[in-house]
């Protein structure tokens, strides 16, 4: 009987000296390498966090698939894509810096808990520089706060919550997507000219942090327009069922209905008001508006017919006509037999900006990419001349307001450009009050290791 | 005044939707004497019964326009549906306009073949193990139904709208005597709760007024003495689990203009009607009808603003507090009978 040797004593020493056996190259390695997983290879490693799985998991694949393709054209595959119009010429295809680009994705399951397990596990077991991707403001402040910790940059996808790059702004995290404010003020001078300044809003918003930012934004730049807030009601996320939360809509005298929704919400709260025959009234001698501020293809499709004339903004569209756009376009196009989604674009863009930011910066440390980034001024990626400002790392560019379109064609234009709110409308300080005020503060950039 | 008729109709179509799946909970509970928690994936099954039915109505040939281009700049390719090709443009569109409710008639069959296949496949094997492993097994039979319907229509919720001739709302302030606009009231929804009071009434009819709901309600009361007398009870409680899932089903199929279907809307309405099931009573259906239309008016009651400004968040949890309530004051639910659940 063998067994019978194993004593109490032995197996702790032998765990002991096993352990410290194994835990002794990452020591080494640890003290050998400037900042977290340095690539030493010939190829680089990235991770895309995204939703595979729960109700954004549609939303997650076409980041993905726009993750994808930028890592082909990165590594010379395809057409270039982005690669032809950026205005920064120093990606060659060869990869960056030489290396050959690797991907692992990730699950976040649109939870924080999640993302951040998914982005850790990525980090320790992949050994990746970079993540990018996300489809929620709650997922994209997790995994900033982790990537922050862990000394890996964090290019964050569709967070559109003014915390993300306002009171939860990080060093080693940047946001190329656009955020609630922008929304506001892109959305205020339209509303105007459509709706008048003698309007009364009611908001429905989605009751976590970006719903918050949005309905505070959307308020401010409504009320700066004359229009009066009427009441302002959280609904659950995920609630299904919104009659009981649009029927004293009407009763307040209210003419607009805001709803500071996304995703599925979105899609049932506009349905459901549309049911409920809210844009066949007459309140106050006007007719009664919807506005869904933030909009997006993949629930403007489930929307279907219900978001006919009604306005929201969106990052970027598929529709534009610069050079860029029309490069995204037609290799995603081919490559997927569908136009991209705005966060397929931004995951896209965001990809490319890292690469392009290593490049630039000589280095995979984290400081050095940031510093890349800080302050970067590019164009040719669809959005017009674009600055990744130092001070919050939040891009800014033009903002497109958006409008169901009357008679769609295709499934795929169900809207339509309205307009292309110029950068200059949407800006403003970095110390703005919705964005922390002046205590917000990036913090230190951390290389990790 | 307004608010409270406003907010009791809005209770009556969700409460509508937890009657009919609680019902169904029931008839399986009280048949089979299985805690069926698939049965809001049978609910969910049966909405997209109505998406399938939207699809293949839909189905197209495609038609080369060019006078127009698509996004790549090709001659754009138009989809033709089959239907409009048929039965001419008008008759056609008509069709694919009704497609909700002619969905009911591919999801009777559809669901009655999964609650036979379900039964005799799967749950005939726990009858006589505890409770926690029918709970264990069904639940996990509802993840593997919810997955499948996700692989195949993706995650984002599907709108499937309701008739033409239902679309709007119809204003009941007017007819008695409020304001225009003040209490109004989709028409679909009138049609759902309708429809959802026809369906109860039916399967109280069938087994109050025929001889097989009496052997089946005999063998509710005493199984093994409905078997002695010659009666294969078996084959009928089998029968009555295709029923169950049938109605599951039609509860499912006219809630998609309410609800966009989407793979998880069955979770959210299995925990909420397993509540109501507990709170009407195990084993009761008129308890289970009743607490159904019951807890949807009061959830709608708690989501009103004057209500969630002085406690909020009472709209999420009002249905718990209730069922805790009832089972401190009355253990077995409002009309539970003694003996259920309780040897």
């Amino acid at each position: 009987m063998t067994i019978s040797k194993l004593t109490r004593r032995g197996v702790i020493k032998t765990g002991a000296v096993t352990g410290a056996g194994l835990a002794l190259p990452t020591i080494f390695t640890s003290a050998a390498s400037a900042f977290t997983n340095e690539p030493t290879g010939s190829t680089v490693t990235l991770g895309f966090n995204v939703p595979q799985t729960g109700p954004y998991a549609d939303e997650g694949l076409d980041e993905l698939r726009a993750q994808e393709l930028a890592v082909e054209h990165i590594n010379g595959m395809g057409d270039g894509g982005m690669l032809n119009t950026f205005s920064s010429k120093v990606l060659d295809g060869t990869g960056i810096m030489g290396k050959k680009v690797e991907f692992v994705t990730g699950d976040t399951q649109t939870k924080s808990d999640a993302a951040r397990a998914s982005a850790k596990s990525m980090i320790e077991k992949d050994g990746v520089v970079m993540i990018n991707g996300g489809s929620s403001s709650g997922v994209a402040i997790a995994v900033q706060g982790l990537c922050q910790e862990a000394g890996i940059i964090f290019m964050a996808g569709l967070t559109h919550s003014n915390d993300t790059t306002g009171k939860d702004r990080k060093a080693n995290g940047f946001r190329h997507f656009f955020n609630a404010y922008m929304s506001g003020a892109a959305l205020g001078p339209v509303l105007e000219k459509a709706y008048g300044t003698d309007r009364r809003a009611y908001h429905l918003t989605a009751d976590y942090t970006w719903g918050y930012t949005q309905e505070a934004s959307i308020q401010a730049s409504t009320e700066a327009l004359g229009w009066e807030t009427v009441n302002k009601v959280k609904t659950p996320v995920g609630a299904g069922d919104f009659s009981s939360y649009i029927t004293p809509v009407l009763q307040s005298g209210a003419d607009v209905l805001i709803l500071n929704h996304y995703g599925g919400d979105m899609i049932n709260s506009i349905t459901q008001a549309v049911q409920f025959g809210l844009r066949d009234k007459q309140v106050n001698g006007k007719n009664f508006e919807i506005v869904v501020p933030l909009y997006s293809e993949l629930m403007a499709e489930g929307a279907g017919e219900n978001i006919k004339g009604v306005y929201g903004s969106m990052n970027w569209n598929w529709q534009l006509q610069d050079a860029g756009t029309k490069a995204f376009v037609k290799s995603f196009g081919e490559k997927y037999g569908r136009p991209p989604s705005n966060s397929a674009h931004t995951c896209y863009v965001q990809t490319l900006l890292y690469a392009d930011a290593v490049t630039r910066a000589g280095s995979f440390a984290p400081c050095a990419v940031a510093e890349a980034l800080e302050g970067f001024e590019f164009d040719g990626m669809g959005n017009g001349p674009t600055l990744y400002r130092a001070d919050d790392h939040q891009c800014f560019k033009d903002v497109l307001v958006m409008k169901g379109k009357d008679n769609p064609s295709t499934e795929f234009d169900i809207l339509e450009v309205v307009e292309v709110t110029p950068r200059a409308q949407v800006e403003y300080a970095p110390d703005h009050e919705m964005f922390g005020g002046g205590e917000a503060s990036l913090g230190e950039c951390n290389n990790g290791a | 005044m307004e608010a409270i008729l406003l907010q009791i109709l809005n209770g009556l179509d969700k409460g509508s939707a937890y009657a009919l799946i609680a019902l169904g909970l029931t008839l399986i509970f009280g048949t089979l004497g299985v805690v069926n928690f698939a049965h809001g994936a049978l609910f969910m099954i049966g909405a997209f019964c109505a998406v399938v039915m939207q699809r293949l109505l839909g189905l197209s040939f495609d038609q080369v326009d060019p006078s127009k281009t698509d996004f790549l700049g090709n001659p754009l390719v138009v989809q033709m549906p089959y239907v409009e090709k048929w039965f001419g443009p008008e008759i056609g569109a008509a069709i694919i306009d009704w497609s909700v409710p002619l969905a009911i008639f591919l999801a009777i069959p559809v669901m009655i073949a999964l609650g036979f296949a379900m039964e005799r496949g799967l749950i005939k094997h726990f009858y006589k193990r505890p409770h926690a492993d029918q709970i264990l097994v069904t639940f996990g039979l509802a993840i593997v139904l919810q997955e499948i319907i996700k692989y195949f229509f993706g995650a984002n919720p599907i709108q499937s709208a309701s008739p033409e001739a239902f679309a709007g709302s119809f204003d009941f302030g007017v007819l008695l005597g409020f304001d225009p606009n003040v209490i109004i009231y989709p028409y679909w929804r009138m049609v759902y709760f309708l429809f959802a009071a026809l369906i109860i009434g039916g399967v109280f009819a069938f087994l109050q007024f025929t001889t097989f709901g009496m052997v089946v309600r005999a063998g509710m009361a005493d199984r093994e003495t409905v078997g002695l007398l010659g009666i294969n009870i078996d084959r009928r409680f089998t029968i009555m689990f295709g029923l169950a899932a049938a109605v599951a089903g039609l509860a499912g199929v006219m809630y998609t203009p309410i609800l966009s279907p989407n793979y998880h809307m069955g979770m959210e309405f299995l925990v909420l009607s397993f509540v109501v099931v507990v709170v009407g009573g195990m084993g009761s259906l008129p308890g289970a009808v009743l607490a159904g239309f019951l807890l949807g008016i009061l959830q709608s009651f708690a989501s009103m603003n004057e209500i969630k400004s002085v406690i909020p968040g009472i709209d999420q949890v009002i249905i718990y507090l209730i069922a805790i309530l009832i089972l401190l004051t009355r253990p077995r639910g409002l009309m539970g009978r003694k003996g259920v659940m309780e040897d």
